[in-house]
């Protein structure tokens, strides 16, 4: 098992001191294979037919004029195990993929049209690296993928029936009820956050802060309606919204919900969204919830963090199979700190909620902060281990 | 012109003219920091040898080669100080200033060699260094003009230029009062750190009594290069940004978009320019643990050459329109590098000087680092344009945040015998 909490580079360097101090063609368990590529107009020239078995890195030069793409096919000249798109003209990338002995076949694609050019046989040899082959794993795949759509739909569907209750609430003038429900609703909105994010206008009309707004923009959703619950923090001269006022967002509320519950049901999944969708929910506690400015005025920010956990969590829950199958160090790492991250958040739940924020202790927002990053480290390594 | 260029000492008997006209000949007046330093090291000469002019058409320090250290320093002038004895601050920083900038101490006595019971009018941090490139740069703010309460302070409210306002709230700007805003600036900018932060510290003491430190920031790594004999250096995320910014070669570049022409503005404002600073936090947590696809589509650039996706090299024009696969635009929608170019912003442009920054930790234990944004601009709405669409828009907003804003109008170069900013009083 590679060192796999190391950073790559870190891995690299190692490598290249147990080189020197090696004969020169036995690499040391952590060395791995460079190998150049250089993707031309009319040719794909690999500086190897051949490499051991074990961490393989090609990095990709486009010589040509268009832009090119490299594949690393499985034997049958189909399957595909590994790939670098997207390369301008000039451009050099790198395609780092654990490879199992056996033959592989290498192409490139300019113009990234057509069945591709160059195809070469790619032999990889056998060496004490051991690279685990799962055929299961493509049905596993599309297993998580199926899941998590059905989940995101789960979630969005319990916010359309929360936001139906708490803005007649609101509309109400019952601001003991709509306050009561407002954060418990928003949860399934944040377990669910970085999918909301992705439909371009739905997003800012629905969780806009007061300070994202530029001049003149009419702010509507969630937040504009948690400042009139808790007028406390606002500045002076704020007055509460008059009864129109609350109609009118509190109608646009559920009419955007609604909208997004449109769009969910049809949304499939691809296994690199998942885990993105995964670090994305971290990085929301990371930079909006652990420091107190997502709920600016009602000070709910802990049922936010909660709910991002939960989201994510459910995405590493989905896949977990497939990663321990993997890499289980990084799974357990993994286990560890999301257990740590719940630990300090059971810490302050106060009834059916959590305590608010502005009651936090300096060193308990810090333990927090601390521990989102413990957990982001490894979370972040996911796409690279389970991707291709 | 008023009683503010005679050339007299200001009450404080600090400085003089007089004292500056004899240090230019580099006897006996002071210590010639620069003098002694390029005699020691003529053999090799190095950035630390070099010395600008501070007289000038234009003021140093926003054509100049960007050097590698920055102390930048907002004042308010104190309440009580009348206009006159803003006048004689202006003179008296100006004078200090232009000894500074050649490598010498201030004072007529520098700082080891006035009599002994009395402090020293230099504080010395600075002996034996060389000038190492020191430019200051002086800016006005627009509550020099107009104070929040309504208040004419020193009579110049009707020459304050129509654009000179504070800027409007962008989206997400978090800005905080303590690290925005200001009657006047100091940009102090030099090749060693403690030559830059000698500059302040010295012009912060003259203004004692008269104005006082509002904010200030200290950069430790310049983020963009105003000559072409500057390789392009990486801000904190690790990238080269800024390529295509305004160089100091570019025949018209410097007047068609960073000076304010003879009819652009007020007369007293013609061959100065806009300073706008900006404090941008840096989520160095976060952005570190992004990965490496996810960092360059952002910049919409190479991370290790800082050639645009689309492909060539760092200088190759970006090609917004190549697509790959997907038909999707090798340079995002969002990318960085497409929302603040040129091409994107009706041709605006804009000299930006900026500087790395890290002050330490936050209480949260994440780094207190990021971007010290300058930039030099004809008119700030310039400026406005360029950030309203990077705000809406920009990738990079995930990883950013604006904490100060301020803005500032820098007046011309002062002529040899007159102080900064004179034609505003004249």
């Amino acid at each position: 098992m590679r060192a796999r909490l190391l950073p790559l580079t870190a891995a690299s360097a190692f490598g290249l001191l147990a080189l020197t101090g090696c004969v020169a063609n036995t690499p040391a368990d952590s060395a791995r294979a460079a190998l150049t590529v250089d993707s031309s107009t009319d040719a794909c020239t690999v500086s190897a037919q051949d490499a051991p078995a074990g961490t393989l890195s090609f990095s990709i030069t486009n010589s040509g004029d268009q832009v090119t793409e490299f594949y690393l096919l499985a034997e049958d000249g189909l399957r595909i195990v590994g790939e670098a798109e997207n390369i301008g003209p000039g451009l050099t990338r790198d395609l780092v993929v654990q490879l199992a002995e056996g033959e592989y076949v290498t192409a490139c694609k300019p113009g990234m049209t057509g069945d591709g050019i160059g195809k070469a046989g790619f032999t990889v040899t056998a060496s004490d690296q051991v690279v685990a082959v799962d055929d299961d794993l493509q049905a596993q795949i599309e297993t998580a993928n199926v899941n998590y759509a059905s989940y995101v739909r789960d979630q969005v569907a319990q916010l359309v029936t929360g936001t139906d209750t708490f803005a007649a609430a609101y509309v109400a003038g019952d601001f003991d009820t709509a306050r009561g429900l407002y954060a418990s609703t928003r949860s399934h909105w944040e377990r669910v956050e970085t999918v909301a994010e992705s439909f371009g206008d739905l997003d800012p009309q629905l969780d806009l802060r007061e300070a994202d707004l530029e001049e003149g923009q009419d702010w509507t959703g969630w937040h504009a309606i948690e400042k009139d619950l808790w007028p406390a923090d606002a500045e002076p001269g704020f007055a509460a919204y008059p009864a129109e006022e609350r109609q009118r967002l509190a109608g646009l509320l559920v009419q955007d919900t609604a909208t997004l519950n449109e769009k969910v049901q049809t949304l499939s999944f691809t296994l690199s969204q998942q885990t993105n969708g995964a670090i994305g929910l971290l990085d929301e506690v990371a930079t909006g919830k652990v420091t107190g400015e997502e709920e600016f005025w009602s000070h709910t920010d802990l049922w936010d963090f909660q709910a991002n956990v939960d989201g994510a969590a459910v995405l590493y829950a989905g896949v977990r199979d497939i990663l321990v199958a993997k890499d289980a160090a990084l799974a357990d790492s993994l286990d560890a700190e999301f257990a740590a991250l719940q630990t300090l958040l059971d810490a302050q739940r106060v009834g059916d909620g959590f305590t608010l924020y502005t009651d936090l202790s300096p060193e308990e927002i810090k333990a927090l902060a601390d521990q989102v990053n413990a957990l982001g480290e490894p979370l972040n390594q996911l796409t690279s281990t389970l991707v291709l | 012109m008023s009683d503010g260029a005679s050339g007299g000492l200001s009450r404080r008997g600090l400085l003089g003219l007089a004292g500056a006209g004899v240090a230019g000949l580099g006897l006996g007046v002071g210590g010639d920091r620069a003098v002694i330093a390029v005699a020691a090291s003529a053999t090799a000469p190095s950035p630390a040898t070099d010395v600008y002019p501070f007289y000038q058409e234009h003021q140093a320090g926003i054509l100049t080669p960007a050097q590698d250290r920055l102390h930048f320093a907002a004042f308010d002038v104190s309440a009580g100080t009348t206009r006159a004895g803003l006048i004689e601050l202006l003179q008296d920083w100006t004078v200090a200033a232009a000894a500074m900038a050649a490598g010498r101490d201030i004072g007529d006595f520098g700082a080891v060699s006035g009599p002994y019971d009395a402090p020293p009018e230099d504080t010395g941090e600075a002996l034996d260094l060389p000038a190492s490139g020191l430019t200051i740069t002086f800016g006005f703010g627009p509550s020099l003009f107009e104070d929040a309460d309504g208040v004419d302070r020193f009579g110049i409210r009707a020459r304050r230029p129509d654009e000179l306002t504070e800027l409007p709230h962008f989206p997400g700007d978090m800005l905080e009062p303590g690290r925005s805003g200001g009657d006047l600036c100091i940009q102090a900018c030099a090749d060693d750190p403690q030559v830059a932060v000698h500059a302040i510290r010295n012009l912060s003491r003259i203004a004692f009594g008269r104005a006082v430190i509002r904010w200030s920031q200290l950069g430790f790594g310049r983020t963009s290069s105003t000559s072409t004999s500057q390789a392009t250096p990486r801000n904190l995320f690790g990238f080269k940004d800024g390529t295509s910014n305004i160089k100091a070669e570019e025949p018209g570049a410097a007047d068609a978009h960073v000076w304010v022409g003879a009819g652009g503005g007020p007369a007293w404002l013609a061959g100065g320019s806009y300073l706008v600073a900006r404090r941008i936090r840096m989520t160095i947590e976060t952005w570190d643990r992004s990965i490496l696809r996810e960092q360059e589509a952002v910049f919409g650039r190479d991370k290790g050459e800082g050639a645009p996706l689309s492909g060539g090299t760092e200088f190759t024009a970006p090609d917004f329109a190549i697509t790959g696969r997907g038909d999707l635009p090798l340079i995002g929608a969002a990318a960085h590098v497409r929302l603040a170019h040129p091409t994107r912003n009706a041709g605006i442009r804009m000299l930006r000087r900026g500087y790395n920054f890290v002050d330490g930790t936050d209480a949260l234990g994440r780094l207190d680092a990021g971007l010290f944004f300058i930039s030099f601009q004809s008119t700030p709405e310039n400026f406005t344009a360029v950030q309203l669409n990077l705000a809406r828009h920009d990738a990079l907003n995930e990883y950013i945040r604006h904490v100060g804003s301020a803005l500032f109008a820098v007046p011309p170069g002062a002529a040899r015998g007159s102080y900064v900013g004179a034609a505003l009083f004249a």
